[in-house]
């Protein structure tokens, strides 16, 4: 896996572009393969979805996602925007994230989208927001900064 | 060492009552005062980088949380259900593929209703992180009881 060349990893990118074939960021990508995680296209928007999984639990009694993968998923959800709808020379660096928590996560399927705020010749600023069964009753939002070149 | 506490019981809360921490390999290395030191192993499975090898900044959150979450359990010396409300984290740098994770995590002002936490990740040296953060966390989240009252119920009432 880590011997894949910084061409050719670059190479995938595009070809998974040409191709609209989201999924193949997750066979590249070892953490995105943990989490499982799923590229949809759909009326244009890329959503990425994190399966129902027993291992991302942090509450058992609830229960309820662990806050780290509810942030990685996040973050995950960030990095696809950038690769799916970027000029990216490299895989691209975050800078920072910050995480709102605002309802428990259930065991169930989650979804996130994420927007670009801006999008500047070095520094691209996104909002990421995560859901369950209802879009409009967010579990989690983000804003991160990508460095860009 | 900070009392009400030891390794090996967060280390048992940790495995038993945490998945994703079991899952992903979190260890306690040190419970002090002031806050707590927790591990992970590298795994290329939580490699961001397939180029590189370096580990994505989620698995780092991860850890971050963890151990973010856990200095609170050490400063209030009980374990009562919190929830992150939010947590920021600045990648000041690529971790190093093949070394251990660390991070170490401190409460640093504590109120009724909300834990206000700071954090770093590195290697071996909390002076050179990898990563820094704070976060603020919800005290009594929920109603359920605590992990380690649940674990002395033999009845399994719930």
């Amino acid at each position: 896996m880590n011997e894949m060349s910084s061409d050719g990893f670059l190479q995938a990118i595009r070809d998974a572009k040409e191709g609209r074939n989201w999924n193949a960021f997750s066979q590249h990508i070892a953490y995105f393969k943990y989490l499982g995680l799923d590229v949809q296209e759909k009326d244009d928007e890329i959503i990425c979805v994190l399966p129902k999984n027993e291992k991302f639990v942090g509450n058992p009694v609830l229960p309820a996602l662990h806050g780290g993968i509810v942030g990685a998923f996040l973050e995950s959800t960030a990095l696809v925007h950038m690769m799916a709808t970027q000029d990216v020379t490299q895989v691209p660096k975050i800078i920072n994230i910050t995480v709102e928590y605002l309802r428990s996560a259930k065991l169930e399927d989650s979804y996130a989208a994420a927007v670009f705020t801006k999008t500047g010749a070095r520094v691209a600023n996104m909002r990421v927001r995560a859901w369950q069964g209802d879009r409009n009753k967010p579990i989690a939002t983000a804003s991160a900064n990508f460095l860009v070149s | 060492m900070a009392e009400g506490f030891d390794i090996s019981q967060i280390q048992g809360i940790i495995d038993v009552g945490i998945p994703q921490c079991g899952d992903i390999g979190v260890k306690v290395l040190e419970l002090e005062d002031s806050g707590v030191t927790m591990s992970i192993p590298y795994n290329e499975k939580f490699s961001g980088n397939p180029v590189s090898g370096v580990l994505h900044g989620g698995i780092i959150t991860t850890l971050i949380d963890s151990a973010s979450g856990m200095c609170i359990y050490i400063k209030l010396k009980k374990y009562i259900p919190i929830a992150t409300l939010d947590l920021r984290i600045d990648y000041l740098k690529p971790a190093t593929p093949f070394e251990e994770l660390r991070a170490y995590a401190e409460c640093y002002r504590l109120t009724k209703q909300i834990a206000f936490v700071r954090a770093v990740a590195y290697h071996t040296d909390r002076n050179d992180p990898i990563a820094n953060s704070v976060s603020t966390f919800m005290m009594q989240s929920t109603k359920t009881k605590p992990l380690n009252a649940q674990a002395k119920d033999t009845g399994g009432k719930s």
